[in-house]
């Protein structure tokens, strides 16, 4: 019998009941919870007279809809102006006191982006099996843990029952080898593993990355790339736990301590796929192949590195292939041939679940550093993921490089990542985006999304258009 | 949840691959908190010309002569012929509550996204995947025919054209299930809730730093 992956041990170990139909019943340690996927599942707990089966496994955080302005955050939920964002985020708080779920408020210091909050306090540990209602919650699979995003029928079924109806999802591994060129980020390599495999290329799998180049990343960029694993259409990306991953977890709030330390690391150890593990689907890519990356498209397989130009829908392979770039296309504004960097930019936005902690900072400050914003940029905004981000990047003085550059330093939420509250773009202007999705009005109605690293997108606020950040550095150095 | 045995319905089509749930459901419409409600935002950025608000009455709305939707011959459609990668993208459940909510009870594509085909047994709605070919041939015969109406068996787990072509369909035993009794899951999960309680009090005791930190 040949060895497990890591997919096959995390699901083992939380196995509760395999059914003769092929489902299983699959424990949850963990449910993280947002005001925008829970009101709904809250409800039908009341409806049911249901309570949750373990209070203590959740833990909540107002993130969606929360304004980044600090005038307008000051004065809490009251202070929010959309009168229906301000119930749904009031909803939250309620619904966590009825149901004595903890939960960090708005306002809060360790208040911010749920997968980057969970993580950050400790509250997303290795070997865990995390869910949350949103499905960026791969991003937790960084640390070695299994974790996905589901919707609000099952927010509510982990609420009342502490596990997930599943099935077992197939194994892949992307592995990266080699060795990162300079100013190529872990945002490039997850693009560009996008740009390979595609949008639905791992539906029906859990992805684990592997191979030297994610193995020399650190937690940060692990989290960048486990968050679009389900833009490359896999509900679970995961990495596997290393002295890297036991350092990051080490002293942080909610991570044991002492004795349960040594314990738990012990058990962490065993955290990796065996050498002789079999996976249905092997993905390669060489780090030194890999370029910084702009999407051009709709899509986040819409990709291509910096120095591309637009593809022509004639030369596509298929029709509904050429259909979609067309559509693209038009949509975007952008026409075949074109440069990547001769696209003009509106706005930037350096934020989101996929990019907004601290190394993100530091990589974004260090380009923008003694520079100005392009006259031509509407707006360049910075939205650190959390209270504790924020904080971490004040007292590091990247606040004043930001602000001095012209971009603007907010307070944390997910904001233009999804524009659910006054944070967007506005009918055909162009965003240079650290965030994870490019569909069609995702960042405001009419709004064109590029997503690229946070050095990209700190380099184009300065050029007004893309500009390859490794010239860039140099020429400017 | 609405039981699902045997569905006549109007077949619609939804033309294009990596149809994306901000797409079905744009976010704006995410800040109710309730279940119902999300029919006439459907589609919401294809079928109006105007930017649309939560709370809105749309029935003023300027709408997009050019989507299939809002043609008279797909008025009262109940299946949704739609192309690859259908539902990727968020996670959001407001999807398929969308979806139904607008009439939707089928919707037949060569695949779906994970999350999203889950969602859609929760709520009523039957995702069918059929090979790429077949679905493109059910995309041809629908446009040439007026009024084109599939009919879809659960139970026997089988499409039936109106030529009365039976095109069989896979479906995971435990989703039928629940599906043709409309079955709630929590409860049948809390059946096994011996089986649960055995295994946390193991897990605990293997693994004490999970339990019993956030409070």
């Amino acid at each position: 019998m040949s060895g497990q992956t890591l997919y096959d041990k995390l699901w083992q170990n939380h196995l509760v009941e395999q059914r003769d139909d092929g489902s299983a019943l699959i424990y949850i340690d963990r449910q993280l919870i947002h005001e925008v996927t829970s009101p709904q599942a809250f409800e039908g707990l009341r409806l049911a007279g249901r309570k949750p089966w373990r209070v203590d496994a959740n833990l909540a955080v107002p993130d969606h809809n929360v304004p980044t302005l600090r005038d307008e955050r000051v004065g809490g939920i009251a202070g929010i102006v959309d009168p229906v964002s301000r119930l749904q985020v009031q909803t939250l708080d309620d619904n966590c006191r009825d149901f004595d779920i903890m939960e960090f408020e708005i306002n809060d210091q360790r208040q911010g982006i749920v997968h980057v909050v969970g993580p950050e306090q400790g509250a997303t540990l290795p070997g865990m099996t995390i869910v949350c209602g949103d499905s960026h919650t791969s991003t937790h699979g960084a640390l070695g843990a299994l974790a996905h995003g589901i919707g609000t029928s099952e927010v509510e079924h982990v609420m009342a029952t502490q596990c997930l109806v599943q099935q077992k999802m197939k194994n892949m591994l992307v592995r990266v080898d080699g060795s990162l060129l300079s100013g190529v980020t872990a945002k490039d390599v997850v693009l560009a593993i996008i740009g390979k495999i595609g949008t639905a290329g791992g539906t029906g799998y859990a992805i684990e990355f592997g191979g030297e180049v994610i193995r020399a990343l650190s937690m940060e960029g692990r989290m960048t790339v486990c968050n679009m694993a389900i833009e490359a259409g896999a509900r679970a990306g995961m990495i596997a736990c290393d002295d890297k991953t036991i350092d990051y977890v080490r002293g942080r709030t909610y991570a044991p301590k002492g004795e349960m330390w040594e314990r738990a690391v012990e058990a962490w150890r065993d955290l990796h796929s065996d050498d002789d593990a079999q996976f249905d689907r092997v993905v390669e890519l060489r780090g030194e192949d890999i370029r910084p990356q702009v999407t051009w498209g709709t899509s986040p397989e819409m990709v291509l590195p910096v120095d591309g130009v637009i593809p022509d829908p004639a030369a596509a392979e298929s029709a509904a292939r050429r259909e979609a770039i067309e559509r693209a296309l038009q949509y975007m504004g952008l026409e075949p041939g074109m440069p990547i960097t001769g696209i003009k930019l509106d706005k930037v936005f350096i934020g989101s679940c996929t990019n907004s902690r601290i190394e993100d900072l530091r990589a974004a400050a260090a380009v923008v550093r003694g520079r100005r914003v392009a006259d031509s940029i509407k707006l360049a905004m910075v939205v650190p993921g959390s209270g504790e981000v924020k904080e971490q990047a004040e007292a590091e003085g990247l606040d004043k490089v930001f602000t001095a550059a012209g971009l603007e330093w907010r307070e944390p939420g997910c904001s233009m990542c999804l524009a659910m509250n006054s944070d967007k773009l506005g009918s055909g202007e162009h965003c240079a985006s650290t965030s994870n999705r490019n569909f069609e009005g995702r960042q405001g109605f009419g709004g064109r999304t590029h997503l690229v690293s946070p050095a990209m997108a700190a380099a184009a606020a300065v050029t007004g258009h893309f500009v390859d950040v490794r010239d860039w550095q140099e020429a400017g150095q | 949840m609405r039981s699902f045995t045997v569905l006549q319905g109007l077949a619609a089509p939804m033309d294009r691959a990596n149809v994306d749930t901000d797409l079905i459901i744009p976010k704006q419409f995410l800040k109710s908190i309730k279940r119902s409600g999300f029919g006439p935002n459907l589609f919401d950025e294809l079928r109006y010309l105007d930017q649309g608000e939560p709370g809105q009455d749309c029935s003023g709305r300027p709408v997009n002569e050019d989507f299939a939707l809002n043609q008279p011959r797909y008025q009262g459609a109940s299946v949704l012929l739609a192309r690859e990668n259908f539902g990727c993208g968020s996670s959001r459940e407001h999807a398929p509550w969308a979806l139904e909510d607008y009439g939707f009870r089928c919707l037949i594509a060569p695949s779906f996204a994970d999350i999203f085909y889950n969602n859609c047994f929760k709520n009523g709605i039957l995702p069918i995947e059929l090979d790429a070919a077949i679905v493109d041939r059910l995309f041809q015969q629908m446009y040439a025919n007026e009024g084109y109406t599939l009919t879809v068996d659960l139970e026997r787990q089988v499409v039936v054209t109106p030529e009365g072509e039976e095109i069989p369909f896979e479906v995971d035993a435990f989703r039928k299930h629940c599906l043709i009794n409309g079955l709630d899951d929590i409860g049948l999960t809390l059946e096994s809730a011996d089986a649960i309680r055995a295994f946390e009090s193991r897990w605990q005791e293997q693994s004490p730093w999970l339990f019993g930190t956030l409070k």
